[in-house]
């Protein structure tokens, strides 16, 4: 399986981003290998529409699952068309997440919010 | 399209007087036309009370998919530069609400897969004030975007002179009606948040080469940030109208000040000859 995190930094140590369309990097965990690697976001600069642009280029990522403190409409709309699972995350590390993850111990992403759109 | 001479009144904050300028701007201009750009909430029409002539919805286009024929190939999500599509599982998704009706999409589409639909965005409507045309656009409420209604508007310049009533800030929807003018008249408050928007609006309009003035408003003496701005910027300060609880109570009540009290009357028609002279010498 696949999982996706929003990164501060690129490392496990990382804390998760507090953003998910802005935040500047992506970990790609792969459970199965027990590998990870970190992606640049390239929505982090978009002038709009980031977490469109970030959730396009998870899902071309064939990501199985996304841990996140939370997401937006547009973003959540995308993952749900690609059948990807919204974990809530909790105020530890990448790894940690990943881990709680592991053992099903993380709860599903409830509320979605409207996005922090301006004109 | 008009050959006069087209201001716009902006502040960058809300609340400085706008509404109050350009009213009374466009109620001593003669034969001219009055164009409320506030969509979000164009308040014009309470003070200059126009008969109604005609009312117009306005539509802009967005794209629909035909997923038959779309065979999720990437290119017109990979091209919107607003990120209105995605493409997920060989379906393409449209977020109808970040498209910008480019039209780009349906041009780039070799399944021609996504045809153009008209959708409304708000209502135009124009009405007469003696020889004054006054123009007014209401945006649909949950409407994202204002500026498709503002494009509308500026086609309705005309006569000798037409006033803008600017919406507030500096975002798009102040920079499509900047697009419209020949001349700035800048608003401001005697406050450092005024003069902080002043700032911002003013940078808009040195960058969009615009010539522009500065009316210090609600002035009480002393210290006056905008002002300073002002002074510091080479922006020049062609009228000063100082705090009146008279001017107050005839704006709360809906009333013109220049139908009601000379002072004003004066104030206002002398404003205009001073932007008309900016304007010759810009």
């Amino acid at each position: 399986m696949i999982i996706a995190v929003p990164a501060e930094k690129e490392s496990l140590d990382s804390a998760i981003c507090q953003s998910f369309g802005r935040a500047p990097f992506f970990c790609i965990y792969d459970t199965e290998a027990e590998s990870s690697r970190f992606i640049d976001n390239t929505a982090v600069k978009a002038s709009g529409g980031a977490g469109i642009e970030a959730a396009q280029l998870l899902v071309d990522q064939q990501v199985d699952a996304l841990i996140t403190y939370r997401i937006g409409e547009n973003a959540a709309k995308i993952f749900k068309a690609a059948d990807t699972s919204l974990l809530k995350a909790v105020n530890l590390s990448i790894a940690d997440n990943v881990a709680s993850f592991i053992e099903g111990k993380l709860a599903a992403l409830s509320e979605i919010h409207s996005g922090y759109h301006h004109g | 399209m008009a050959d006069g001479l087209t201001i716009a009144v902006l502040s960058g904050k809300g609340g400085t007087g706008k509404t109050l300028v350009s009213v009374n701007l466009a109620a001593v201009a003669g034969d001219a036309t009055y164009l409320d750009c506030d969509v979000e909430e164009p308040n014009g029409h309470l003070f200059l009370k126009p008969t109604p002539i005609s009312e117009e919805t306005i539509t802009i286009g967005k794209p629909v998919v035909d997923q038959s024929l779309c065979d999720g190939c990437k290119i017109c999500s990979d091209a919107c530069a607003f990120k209105a599509l995605a493409v997920i599982k060989g379906s393409l998704l449209i977020f109808s609400e970040i498209c910008h009706s480019c039209g780009l999409c349906y041009h780039l589409c070799p399944q021609g897969a996504l045809t153009e639909v008209q959708q409304s965005i708000g209502v135009l409507k124009t009405g007469e004030r003696g020889a004054l045309a006054v123009h007014s656009a209401v945006m649909n409420i949950g409407e994202p975007s204002g500026v498709p209604l503002i494009k509308e508007l500026g086609k309705r310049r005309g006569g000798a002179i037409t006033i803008i009533d600017s919406p507030p800030g500096s975002g798009c929807l102040v920079h499509e009606t900047i697009a419209h003018a020949d001349f700035c008249l800048l608003v401001a408050e005697p406050t450092r948040f005024g003069e902080q928007n002043l700032a911002l609006v003013h940078e808009l309009v040195t960058l969009m080469g615009k010539p522009a003035a500065l009316v210090l408003n609600k002035t009480i003496g002393g210290l006056n940030p905008s002002e300073a701005y002002a002074r510091a910027n080479n922006l020049p300060i062609i009228a000063s109208i100082p705090w009146d609880e008279k001017l107050g109570r005839l704006t709360s009540d809906g009333e013109l000040a220049v139908e009601k009290d000379e002072h004003y009357r004066f104030l206002f028609t002398t404003l205009l000859e001073r932007i008309k002279e900016e304007v010759r010498h810009a």
